[in-house]
């Protein structure tokens, strides 16, 4: 499959979810386990996204400027710092240490 | 009165996150997606967290993790389905206006819509925010990924770390209850530990089981907590994810 195709597919079947909650009769959520589920598939996933985003290299796991970065991306999402500031706090860390060579 | 402040709170939201469409635009680009794959998927896809998480997949893995980024991004768009559920009656009128609402249904035009109390303020609040927004990812999309494209290699600016701390600010604001903290955590050691030995996607995915078996048994719940769906209150007004 060809990276367009990724992309379109992808971008299908998630206007299609946003669709398909329009149909479906709200009862079901008040149900609590699907919406349950739902919720903490969220977190699992952006979890397992920064875990593997900070660590990961291809098949590897190292620990290099990121980990510092998101050190500082936390402290900063703990003062309530907005989206943009703790993104680009982070960048500038790994960046700022990797010019230096404290970190690879 | 309450639909003007409705309308002020909307743009205020749709500013804010329209800023961040920039770092999605230089993320994509850094990840080997070309300029105008980034722009369908802000135009197309509009949903941030699966958007994030797609471009993220295929910097890791590049085009053999196809599969696993698509599934990681339809995954998190599942989150959608309940607001698209919620919004289903405060939008109201012909099946047209549904189906129209649809695609601007985000976390943040839900979040701004149902903080309202008036009935027409929360429609105001919903349209406001989720065409404001998708104009203004549009256009910081493309920005980004113009700039992405001019920077050269991604690491020296540290994008690769922006990319952690992006998941990572999406992530804060849904961390509030013990269950959600547990599995968040419980997520990141599996997707580590399984990082070496699964083709890069699959950790994710698998770490995505942990949700499923503590929703389904609801174990480490609050006492007295049902779970159930939460409402994003503050999600937009700090940093939700379109």
């Amino acid at each position: 499959m060809t990276l367009w195709n990724a992309v379109l597919l992808a971008s299908i079947v998630c206007v299609g979810l946003k669709a398909i909650g329009y149909l479906i009769p709200p009862k079901v959520l008040e149900a609590p386990r699907p919406a349950r589920v739902a919720d903490l598939l969220t977190v699992a996933l952006l979890a397992a996204l920064v875990a593997v985003q900070a660590l990961g290299v291809g098949q590897g796991v190292v620990v290099d400027a990121r980990v510092p970065a998101l050190v500082v991306a936390a402290g900063l999402l703990l003062l309530r710092a907005p989206f943009l500031v703790v993104v680009v706090a982070a960048a500038a860390t790994a960046a700022v240490l990797r010019l230096w060579g404290w970190a690879a | 009165m309450q639909a003007r402040r409705a309308t002020r709170e909307g743009l205020g939201v749709a500013l804010a996150t329209s800023a961040y469409g920039v770092s999605f635009g230089a993320l994509a680009v850094a990840s080997g997606l070309d300029v105008w794959q980034t722009c369908v998927l802000s135009l197309l896809m509009f949903t941030g967290g699966s958007q994030f998480a797609f471009v993220g997949v295929i910097g890791a893995g590049g085009l053999a993790a196809i599969p696993a980024a698509i599934a990681s991004a339809s995954l998190l768009g599942v989150r959608n389905v309940a607001y698209a559920m919620r919004m289903a009656p405060v939008i109201g009128g012909p099946v047209w206006r549904r189906a129209a609402a649809a695609q601007f249904t985000i976390d943040e035009s839900t979040a701004v819509a149902l903080a309202q109390t008036a009935p027409r303020a929360r429609q105001v609040g919903f349209w406001v925010t989720g065409i404001g927004i998708y104009v203004g990812w549009a256009l910081s999309t493309l920005i980004g990924a113009l700039l992405g494209d001019l920077l050269g290699d991604p690491r020296a600016y540290g994008l690769d770390a922006a990319a952690a701390a992006a998941f990572l600010a999406l992530l804060w604001p849904r961390l509030r209850e013990r269950q959600a903290i547990v599995v968040g955590i419980a997520a990141a050691v599996v997707a580590t530990l399984l990082t070496p030995v699964l083709m890069p996607g699959l950790p994710v995915l698998i770490a995505a089981l942990v949700a499923i078996v503590v929703g389904v048994f609801n174990w480490f719940a609050a006492p007295g907590s049902t779970g159930g769906f939460v409402e994003p209150d503050d999600v937009p007004e700090r940093e939700g994810l379109p």
